[in-house]
């Protein structure tokens, strides 16, 4: 299998900045999804999944946001409000400053043209009754382009993708290996000439020596086509690999977000810390002592009132349980963000820095 | 818990399980495809040995053999001695006894391996009645002991929960008491952590590394994770189609692999000092075990092969006491 996409054409792509000054492609805020479930709580009234609990970010044109966070934290779900795969319950979404959805917004066939979304199983997500070039063209013959060329853009995108369209065209799911499934899959993507890849856990089902080949396409095509990406993972190692920003979610919050060196390097909330202290070493002598946090994540059924994280964080307080902390600014860098009481002067909490004293520029660079 | 006066974790106090030629094919339709290809090994009490390998190297095969655990249609070949007892040839009660008491296991999902309709509790005590002849309510209580050992938070009150009450690293836990019940002497786990977040993998990693020194066992791990095998085991084995590729102590593989297939799977994984920019990735994929390359299996993808990779398999070669490698152009720089 050919490893890099090198000699095709790149697929005719317009400028995909149309403002041409890195104005937000995307932008979210208070997106919320509760998830009703059958038979309720055991209590009174119906019970809901927290999914998303209002989470607001943008996406910069040609930035890489990386979305980090364990099982349970919404970031799935977040991908698919971004598709609008499913409705949101509370929020609003603009792309390139437009309203998505709505009476008089942007219309999903508008959307799904401009954003696309590769999933994590490569297989499950392809008809296994089509061939790759009927895959690859169903969306463009969805659209009303003639057969013919649908099926010359397909051999186009599979040849960009690495897969020499002569021997792959024809075949089907059943007849690739999962790396050239997931190749098929962001060809698809690729199709119908979209300015915002989502990436759900797209390289999480492969093999070491294959993932490391689907991110350098990943990275390959962003870099020809002038994409954006929002990639989630739950790899922590993958995700600062590849990503400029990133958000970290917890319980269907955001509990940080900032550029990538910042989150890795000076970490403000607690959770976004032991996350990052239980990556492993690949160094036998530099082994993890003790865990860097305890227990399991609760249940997103009935989270942890205020803080989510307080039930399992070692700096809880009573603030963190009757106040729900907001994303503020806590170090030297501005759009780093971070939400905890003990970063924010004056939040009641009994390690927040000083008011006035330490300034947010001072306690972000010593915290940790 | 004792540790039975056996010997302690860094003991040398002989071999506990001697693996010599193993092998295993699976007939299906008239074909055979043989997914383990001639595997030695000794093990230590005490000593952690890692299977690593991607999907389809057969380190989950090679370690369901050691126990007989694989379908009618596997055809085991070879010998496994364990205490100087030959497994292979046990009939199906003395397996019985032996699983469980001596070799024990723990898998990558718990609620599959988990019963789902009988309390952890039951499930516990179970084990320790039908292996040791002892009454229930000791059972119940030797449960609790195991609870209580795997550090499950309010372990009175777990015994009666069923497994679908519990969290993802709860229910690893409760399988970690349930094989080590009746005090194997060697515990194979296979991906034990794969499926869990990472807050709560290096929780389960640091208590296996606990209960391994304190009970002495012999343990064999399969990972496919590099940064997983690195913090659990002093010995690798490195799979690629159905062979050991290369093996040593874990540290001095990191450090200085010398089979191109260790060299690539390094350059592959995205590690937290990865730089940014590109990876080097291995080309291509691993062969099909149905229709094998001649030769070395990973000479297709090799930066070093030459016309003579293609003529035999290569043997595993000593490189030094207790490191080796199946290929023949280890001093050979890649280029």
């Amino acid at each position: 299998m050919n490893a890099t996409p090198a000699t095709a054409d790149p697929p005719a792509r317009a400028a995909t900045d149309p403002h041409g000054d890195g104005r937000p492609i995307l932008s979210v805020s208070g997106l919320r999804k509760y998830f009703r479930l059958r038979g309720g709580s055991g209590g009174v009234g119906p019970a809901y999944v927290q999914a998303v609990d209002g989470i607001s970010f943008t996406v910069a044109t040609g930035e890489t946001l990386g979305v980090v966070g364990e099982s349970g934290c919404g970031k799935s779900t977040t991908a698919r409000l971004l598709m609008r795969l499913i409705e949101p319950d509370d929020g609003e979404m603009l792309l390139d400053g437009r309203d998505v959805g709505g009476r008089d917004g942007m219309s999903l066939r508008t959307l799904r043209r401009n954003v696309q979304m590769v999933f994590q199983d490569s297989y499950s997500s392809l008809n296994p009754r089509h061939t790759m070039a009927e895959e690859v063209s169903f969306g463009l013959a969805a659209r009303g382009v003639r057969r013919a060329e649908a099926r010359r853009r397909a051999a186009e995108v599979l040849e960009f993708v690495g897969l020499e369209p002569a021997i792959f065209a024809d075949r089907y799911p059943h007849e690739l290996s999962g790396g050239q499934r997931q190749r098929v899959n962001v060809a698809r993507a690729l199709a119908l000439n979209p300015r915002l890849l989502l990436l759900d856990e797209a390289v999480s089902s492969l093999d070491k020596s294959v993932e490391a080949q689907v991110l350098n396409l990943l990275i390959e095509i962003k870099e020809r086509l002038g994409l954006t990406y929002v990639f989630i993972s739950h790899d922590l190692n993958v995700v600062r690999f590849i990503s400029d920003r990133v958000l970290v979610m917890y319980l269907g919050k955001v509990v940080e977000i900032g550029p990538v060196d910042k989150v890795y390097g000076h970490p403000g909330h607690p959770y976004t810390r032991a996350l990052i202290a239980s990556r492993l070493s690949m160094d036998p002598r530099r082994r993890i002592d003790a865990p860097p946090v305890a227990g399991d994540l609760p249940s997103p059924i009935n989270p942890p009132s205020g803080c989510r994280f307080r039930t399992r964080c070692p700096l809880a307080e009573p603030v963190c349980a009757s106040v729900d902390p907001v994303l503020d600014r806590f170090g030297a860098e501005p759009a780093h963000l971070a939400a905890c009481h003990a970063l924010v002067p004056g939040s009641g909490h009994g390690q927040a820095p000083e008011r006035g004293a330490g300034t947010a520029l001072e306690t972000g660079g010593s915290r940790r | 818990m004792s540790t039975d006066g056996l010997t302690p974790a860094d003991g040398r106090a002989g071999t506990f399980l001697s693996v010599r030629d193993l092998s295993v094919e699976f007939l299906s339709e008239g074909m055979t495809l043989r997914a383990i290809n001639g595997v030695d090994f000794d093990l230590h009490l005490g000593e952690t040995l890692c299977f690593l390998g991607e999907s389809g190297s057969g380190k989950t095969v090679t370690m369901r053999a050691l126990v007989q655990l694989l379908p009618p249609t596997a055809r085991i070949g070879g010998t496994v001695l364990l205490d100087g007892v030959d497994v292979l040839a046990l009939d199906a009660d003395r397996l019985r006894a032996i699983r469980g008491t001596q070799v024990s296991m723990i898998f990558q999902e718990p609620m599959t391996a988990l019963d789902p309709v009988f309390t952890v509790g039951h499930q516990i005590a179970e084990v320790v009645v039908w292996h040791e002849g002892i009454s229930w309510s000791t059972g119940r209580a030797r449960a609790l002991e195991m609870l209580e050992l795997v550090q499950v938070p309010s372990a009175r009150r777990r015994l009666d929960a069923y497994p679908h009450e519990l969290s993802g690293g709860l229910r690893q836990r409760v399988m970690i008491a349930l094989a080590l019940s009746c005090r194997p002497k060697l515990l194979l786990a296979d991906e034990p952590t794969t499926a869990l977040d990472a807050t709560v993998q290096i929780q389960i990693l640091l208590l296996l590394r606990e209960l391994q020194r304190e009970l002495g066992m012999a343990t064999i791990f399969v990972t496919h994770d590099l940064g997983v095998a690195c913090e659990i085991s002093d010995r690798v084995a490195v799979m690629y189609a159905g062979r050991f590729v290369e093996t040593g102590a874990m540290a001095e593989v990191i450090d200085a692999p010398r089979h191109p297939y260790t060299i690539g799977l390094l350059n592959s994984t995205v590690h937290a000092g990865s730089e940014r920019g590109k990876l080097a990735p291995i080309p291509g994929a691993p062969p099909d075990l149905l229709d094998m390359p001649p030769g070395c299996a990973f000479g297709p993808r090799c930066p070093r092969v030459v016309a003579a990779c293609r003529e035999r398999v290569p043997d595993l070669e000593e490189l030094a006491p207790g490191r080796s490698a199946r290929c023949p152009r280890t001093g050979i720089p890649d280029g």
